[in-house]
């Protein structure tokens, strides 16, 4: 698998929350690398790996792992999610209720094995939880049980779906250390979805980026974000929450990806273009950022 | 020998254990299909099942009646190539009984299905399980209460029923008469503490089998999803 190239070129029509768009994604991946797919929400990410994994179907186009045809439009070739040696982690995990941790990875196992259940589990530090039931267990903790089932099967393949973004903060970061440590493990190659930027740069090898249905981007995390934006010393990307009017110039109110809060001037030409809810950029031009460790 | 009184309430118990029984397997198949197929013409399809909950049983009665008399294609079928008359037998009630209780199994099972997260099924098709494995391992045992209301309201359901067993099945002891129709004919006889053990005793029942679909409705009454 590790030298395996999985080739991409696939259509379908979606209607999604901005009107009617087309899919188009042609792209060739390297076997065993971590690639993030990153847009925003609606952009047709979690199409495309529903379209890897077989669960939706692409209009027309091929799918190829190494050899092996997945999807084949012109062939009449489909196969079933069944067939496709796949790991998926969806966004709300997904785990089944009825069964204890230790049943949930090993229900993803083609034979029965239980050394191997037990190795995931202990991999991802579940062996004390291996009796409970999914509704006893935090967020993070369900998130390490679905990666462990994911991997139960041995995929080729490993599809999440924006596995993190029902976490917060100091759990995000300790679990995108799963994530690393989950396609370690049989060196699986790796689709993430993902809005998060600090994820971005953690995680992937690569990066997808994608807009509106099509792939606006491709490369290291460093050659796709720091190359081409602006010079500033200082970038914080967020939304206008509030804009306050004072005497002479207009206080805005930015809520970052972090959750942190700027207060930000603008003036009347400034103000102009933006509006409540805009994502903007705040930047700082003239002066070197200083640094404290926390 | 047993006495009239136990007789009807075998047959009774007996009619009732069969229906549910039947109507499990074919209304898990059936709750499946309405839960999750695409078919266009499914609204139809729910709809006749559910014509039982709103038609007068004597309606339901008449036309299957009428379906049982060998003068017509479905009552002769029987007649001539298995040699079998429905009309007034306990197999025509048990039939009858089938068709009339189905939305009492088929209902409660498409809701347990339809709240079932759909990640969850194709989580267990992504894990290489098939529609079958998926369906016995991981919504069968996560929709139990729907399963036992369904269980529980086919049978009580089915011992209650009056109407349609009168239509198709008359009053014949040990062969068509269950409870509810002896406590008519029993009334009828101005036989009231005979009509009244029968009268009691289903109430009892229905309100101990009632009583159990709620308290196991109240203990898993909120789906938490994973």
């Amino acid at each position: 698998m590790e030298n395996d190239v999985i080739e991409i070129d696939v259509q379908k029509e979606l209607v999604s929350a901005h009107g009617r768009m087309t899919l188009t994604i042609k792209v060739k991946l390297l076997g065993g690398e971590l690639v993030v797919l990153f847009g925003e929400s609606g952009a047709g990410k979690t199409t495309l790996l529903r379209m890897i994994s077989g669960l939706t179907n692409p209009d027309r186009g091929i799918l190829k792992v190494g050899n092996s045809v997945w999807f084949d439009s012109d062939a009449g070739i489909n196969k079933p999610p069944q067939e496709r040696n796949i790991g998926f982690v969806f966004q709300d995990y997904a785990l089944f209720p009825n069964m204890s941790v230790f049943n949930n990875v090993a229900y993803g196992q083609t034979q029965g094995d239980k050394c191997y259940v037990n190795e995931l589990l202990q991999k991802f530090g579940l062996e004390e939880l291996s009796a409970r039931k999914p509704d006893k267990l935090s967020g993070g903790q369900r998130q390490r049980v679905a990666l462990a089932r994911a991997l139960a099967r041995k995929p080729d393949f490993l599809l999440l779906d924006e596995p993190l973004s029902a976490l917060d903060g100091d759990i995000r970061t300790s679990l995108q250390n799963e994530i690393l440590k989950a396609h370690g493990i049989n060196n699986a190659t790796t689709l993430l979805v993902s809005h998060d930027l600090t994820e971005v740069f953690r995680l992937a090898h690569k990066v997808l980026q994608i807009k509106n249905g099509t792939i606006t981007g491709m490369g290291k995390p460093d050659q796709l974000f720091l190359n081409n934006q602006i010079s500033g010393k200082v970038q914080i990307t967020g939304s206008i929450v509030k804009i306050q009017k004072q005497d002479a110039f207009y206080l805005l109110t930015v809520v970052t990806g972090m959750n942190q809060i700027l207060k930000v001037t603008a003036f009347q030409n400034d103000i102009e273009k933006l509006s409540e809810g805009d994502r903007v950029m705040v930047f700082s031009k003239a002066f070197s950022p200083l640094i404290l460790k926390m | 020998m047993p006495t009239p009184f136990i007789e009807t309430l075998l047959l009774t118990a007996r009619l009732a254990t069969f229906t549910t029984l039947i109507l499990l397997v074919v209304g898990l198949p059936m709750s499946y299909f309405i839960a999750y197929s695409r078919f266009q013409f499914k609204p139809l399809l729910e709809a006749m099942v559910s014509m039982p909950l709103v038609l007068p049983p004597s309606v339901i009665g008449y036309y299957i009646l009428v379906a049982y008399s060998p003068n017509y294609w479905f009552g002769r079928f029987l007649n001539e190539v298995f040699d079998v008359r429905l009309a007034f037998s306990f197999e025509g009630i048990l039939l009858a009984s089938v068709v009339f209780s189905l939305p009492f199994m088929v209902q409660p099972l498409t809701n347990g299905l339809r709240s079932i997260p759909i990640s969850l099924r194709e989580a267990s098709y992504t894990l290489g399980k098939s529609k079958t494995t998926t369906f016995f391992k991981v919504l069968l045992p996560n929709i139990k209460p729907s399963l036992i209301t369904a269980v529980a309201l086919t049978f009580a359901h089915c011992i209650g029923e009056f109407g349609i067993i009168l239509m198709v099945g008359g009053n014949m002891p040990g062969e068509t008469r269950v409870a509810s129709i002896a406590i008519y004919d029993e009334v009828q006889a101005l036989n009231f503490d005979a009509a009244n053990q029968y009268a009691l005793t289903l109430f009892l029942i229905s309100f101990v089998m009632l009583t159990l679909i709620y308290t196991v409705n109240k203990k898993s009454d909120t789906w938490k999803m994973m």
